[in-house]
């Protein structure tokens, strides 16, 4: 055997034991949720069940938490997404030592602990609140919404970003030109460049809210999210039912960031399908032209 | 009859730096016209000028008469066609030509039969629904004229649009866009650093240099009568021979240049004792019997003539381009050889003062 | 100093951090001349130069500037009750510093060992965690990166996508099945007859440490792959003609490449583990040290807010002072690593 197959042979072993430490706790723990005995385990694997599923659909707290997880999932992609667009759009239009200062801030959120976030969070509304009178700010929901948003923004801001340094300015000037207005040209123009951005920002918003737990469990007070309701639960004690609503989420955040993957894969494909539609209008173009025209 | 475009001592300046130099010039309604010169010169600055991207620092831009201070380029009568299209990816080709119409307000109806007849117009018939990312280069370029002349425009400002596609389909392209610009009508106002492709399309060329219009006139002109060295230089080829005028007999002057005595038309009056260029075109030189000595060191034959290169006697290259009669007789490599030609059609101008060409 | 003091620098601070903000763009704009094109309102629109403003005001301010501010000037009162807030009892002091250094707001006689133990713990197994997972990811990430054919990489990527949005509550609770006493790990031990009683992982903290270094290893794995996925194919394959060995190869060409990345990557492994609730609070023993639940605790069981914010600064802190000496160390400035 020669180095370069004992090299090779090396990595595919790190490689499949890297996968298997990657998936095997997920494995083990979806293969619990299947499990009939009480306590979570899944050797011996005493009998398939779906029971422990339909114990979760029963648990009124899982589901309130569950129904206020999609809520405020959906109430910071309405906040965090326009204002991550409107951040990417400034920081474009500052220069030099304002643009470093600017940026400093915007993506300070995404560099600090998530608790520390929520901890902030909290003690400046319930000062605000107890200043001017307005009590209804404090509340679990607005709470976690502000605080969540305020780091989920500086993500959107950054796939904007990475968007925005691809857009062609003679495309907004070509716009004008035309006669359209400047808020025209935002509708017509950079709005519709900045879609596929919108969409990738729209989901990893959602998901990045769905699934925190550690700015959420400060900002929440005594209200409650999938998330918190799930680690508090686990805290008391496993369950098999744990188990399933952990199969249950993964399954659906896993789907939802494998569709999406693949959306954007079909997205590539059109394009190119495109391109290679116009590399033979080319060819045919040049070959059309007179020699001496 | 008022000027489509008049530039009235335009300057346009960014800091320290001056792009445009009090430009001043008239562009008569349904002209073809050019701005020539090398990058950096200014020209792609005039024109973002003409269509109000940039406010002159001094000076008055005037389309049809109306001063445009103030006047942005989405409210100006002007459209610009963009070195690289600049045609909205996401629309089709129907939706960029008619969005000019669309922001206008213009009804649904009557756009739709416009871009059917500027679809027509570039030769495009059926390919509305096509996306732009489909086109082929040349298609782009039509669909972005399409998609200028859809908003009526009484100027039509073009920076290099021709730059991107290869050779043989920018010739091609040159004779659409001049027949383009017969049907319709309007103003072109044409900017490129290609001199075949202004000499090939425009009615007139403002030849432009660090800011600074240097010569405005027809093709025919600019060649055979450059007012300017940069001119001389920058329009077609020339032999260039640095001397001091020696004396002036009427419009000729005799220059005093390294491989002697040269006669050569006195263009700007240029007195005895002054530092002179003296530009000869390679088509005006023949051989024969008395004149320059020179020794043939390579010919090259392009077609429709011969380029000669030669090393005069103190071995500076000379070019000549022999055609017609004499290309039958062409002399071979090392002979030494004589060159004749007519005084009045080499030209005596004074160097640039910046000392380019 | 009284506390009132504060509250007009709280709310006066970003005022001045905006109009600072100002003052250096529109000096900017200067300097740049005409060449810098219309101004703000021209470029945009009025509509969109508005929402613009608005958006980024509100979220730099409400949501970035103040809350923090709040949080040091919280973190510098004494624990008082509601009544008395904002009475002359109510003045900026150090005593919940003093705490996390003595434990006590008086004393200065013994150290407050359970707390500096913890916190300087869980920096310094953050750091050991953030250097095992840039070893474990980099093999996988050069070869997804440099090795690999579109067709595998496209799989790869697909597989670390699903565990990377797994929820880190979920995977803590993974690991805490694997490591309870009836987990997986030791039903196969006692099964195999290594050992007869089952092994405490979970009060040896061994639970804790190999759940949080899985829970960020996709992150250092991201930050790498796009770092070397950056370098030029023909770089290696020219070192490899010219004989370089192998470990040169990484040494003096890849790792240098993808220096933003692994600062990148280090900077967001370091501050999720040392900010990480979920997994302590999951896979941590009764004994068990770290910083975050101690924080949390100062919230939630002492109802000592004041303590909390203290302590919550003083982690702030060492991830900032983490992230500068990240900074240093890579000579790279906080553009390149924040993408």
């Amino acid at each position: 055997m020669t180095s370069r197959t004992i090299q090779k042979a090396m990595l595919g072993f790190y490689i499949a034991l890297f996968f298997a430490y990657l998936f095997g706790p997920l494995v083990v723990m979806g293969a619990t949720a299947f499990n009939t005995p009480a306590y979570p385990t899944f050797h011996p694997f005493e009998g398939f069940t779906l029971k422990w599923f339909a114990n979760l659909a029963n648990d009124r707290d899982i589901v309130y938490g569950l129904k206020n997880s999609v809520w405020i999932g959906i109430l910071v992609v309405a906040v965090s997404v326009p204002v991550g667009l409107a951040g990417a759009i400034l920081l474009t239009q500052v220069y030099s030592r304002a643009q470093s200062f600017y940026y400093l801030i915007v993506v300070s959120p995404v560099l600090t602990p998530g608790v520390i976030i929520g901890i902030s969070t909290v003690v400046f509304w319930r000062h605000l609140t107890d200043i001017t009178g307005l009590k209804f700010i404090y509340d679990g929901t607005v709470l976690t919404v502000l605080a969540q948003s305020s780091f989920i923004s500086a993500y959107t801001m950054l796939i904007f970003l990475a968007r925005l340094a691809r857009f062609d300015r003679t495309l907004e000037e070509a716009a004008l030109d035309l006669g359209a207005s400047r808020t025209q040209v935002f509708f017509h123009v950079l709005i519709p460049f900045m879609m596929p951005a919108i969409g990738s920002a729209i989901v990893i918003a959602f998901l990045s809210s769905f699934e925190n737990y550690n700015t959420t469990t400060f900002a929440i007070l005594a209200d409650k999210t999938l998330t918190t309701v799930l680690a508090g639960r686990i805290r008391v004690g496993t369950t098999p039912a744990l188990s399933a609503l952990a199969v249950a989420i993964v399954a659906v955040t896993v789907v939802g960031a494998v569709l999406f993957e693949l959306f954007k894969r079909r997205e590539q494909d059109i394009a190119a399908r495109r391109a290679a539609a116009a590399a033979r209008s080319e060819a045919a173009e040049t070959a059309a032209v007179p020699a001496h025209a | 009859m008022t000027a489509a475009v008049q530039l009235d001592r335009v300057t346009v300046r960014f800091g320290d730096f001056t792009a445009v130099d009090g430009a001043k010039l008239d562009i008569a309604p349904g002209e073809f016209f050019s701005f020539l010169g090398p990058s950096g010169c200014g020209k792609t600055t005039l024109l973002r000028t003409i269509s109000g991207f940039i406010e002159p620092s001094a000076g008055r831009v005037l389309i049809d008469g109306r001063d445009m201070r103030g006047i942005g380029p989405n409210v100006r009568p002007t459209a610009l066609i963009f070195q690289n299209l600049a045609l909205f990816p996401n629309m089709s080709v129907a939706d960029n030509i008619a969005y000019g119409m669309r922001v206008r307000g213009v009804p649904r109806r009557k756009r739709a039969e416009t871009v059917e007849r500027l679809l027509d117009l570039i030769a495009l018939p059926g390919q509305a629904r096509k996306r732009i990312d489909e086109l082929s280069g040349g298609q782009k370029q039509r669909v972005a004229i399409a998609r200028a002349l859809a908003v009526e425009p009484q100027v039509l400002l073009l920076d290099e649009p021709l730059s991107a596609l290869d050779l043989k389909l920018r010739q091609h392209m040159r004779n659409e866009l001049r027949a383009i610009q017969r049907r319709v009508g309007i103003t072109f106002v044409y900017i490129t650093h290609d001199q075949g492709e202004a000499l090939a399309m425009s009615d007139r060329i403002a030849v432009m240099n660090r800011g600074v219009i240097e010569q405005v006139s027809d093709g025919r002109t600019l060649y055979n009568s450059p007012e300017t060295a940069f001119v001389a230089s920058f329009v077609g080829e020339s032999n260039i021979l640095a001397g001091k005028v020696a004396s002036v007999d009427g419009a000729v002057a005799s220059v005093d240049t390294p491989i002697g005595p040269l006669r050569g038309r006195n263009v700007r009056g240029l007195r005895p004792g002054s530092q002179a260029l003296l530009f000869l075109r390679p088509e005006l030189l023949v051989p024969s019997a008395d004149g320059i000595a020179a020794r043939v060191t390579d010919a090259a034959f392009e077609g429709t003539g011969t380029l000669l290169t030669l090393a005069a006697a103190d071995g500076r290259p000379l070019t000549v381009l022999v055609s017609g009669a004499a290309a039958r007789d062409i002399p071979p490599k090392g002979a030494e050889i004589r060159l004749a030609y007519k005084a009045e059609e080499a030209l005596v101008l004074p160097p640039d003062a910046a000392g380019d060409a | 100093m009284h506390s009132s003091v504060g509250q007009v620098v709280i709310f006066a601070l970003p005022a001045v951090v905006v109009a600072a903000f100002a003052i250096l763009a529109i000096r900017d704009r200067r300097r740049a001349g005409p060449a810098a094109g219309p101004g703000f309102v021209a470029t945009n629109g009025w509509p969109v130069a508005i929402f613009l403003i608005v958006a980024v005001g509100l979220w730099t301010v409400f949501m970035i500037v103040l809350p923090m501010l709040s949080m040091i000037d919280l973190s510098f009162r004494p624990r008082l009750p509601p009544p008395q807030w904002g009475s002359a009892r109510d003045i900026y002091t150090l005593e919940n510093y003093r705490y996390f250094l003595f434990g006590s707001t008086t004393s200065t006689a013994s150290w407050n060992t359970t707390h500096l133990k913890a916190f300087g713990l869980t920096i310094w197994v953050s750091i050991l965690i953030t250097i095992l997972d840039f070893v474990v990811c980099y093999p996988i990430a050069f070869y997804m990166a440099q090795v690999a054919r579109p067709a595998r990489l496209r799989l790869f990527m697909l597989m670390l996508i699903a565990p990377y949005w797994v929820n880190e509550i979920l995977r803590a609770f993974a690991f805490r099945l694997l490591f309870a006493s009836q987990g997986v790990i030791n039903r196969a031990l006692m099964g195999a007859g290594i050992t007869d009683q089952p092994i405490d992982f979970i009060a040896a903290d061994v639970a804790l440490y190999s759940g949080l270094a899985y829970a960020y290893l996709l992150m250092m794995m991201f930050a790498l792959y796009n770092a070397i996925e950056t370098l030029d194919r023909n770089q290696i394959e020219a070192a490899r003609d010219l004989g370089a060995p192998w470990w040169h190869i990484h040494l003096f060409i890849v790792l240098p490449h993808a220096k933003p990345g692994i600062a990148s990557g280090a900077t967001l492994v370091f501050m999720l583990t040392a900010g990480a609730l979920a997994a302590p609070l999951v896979l941590g023993g009764p004994r068990t040290l770290w910083f975050t639940p101690i924080v949390y605790d100062r919230f939630y069981q002492a109802f000592n807010w004041q303590q909390g914010a203290a302590y919550a600064l003083i982690l702030l802190v060492a991830c900032v002072v983490f992230v500068l000496l990240v900074l240093k160390i890579f000579k790279l400035r906080l553009g390149e690593i924040a993408k």
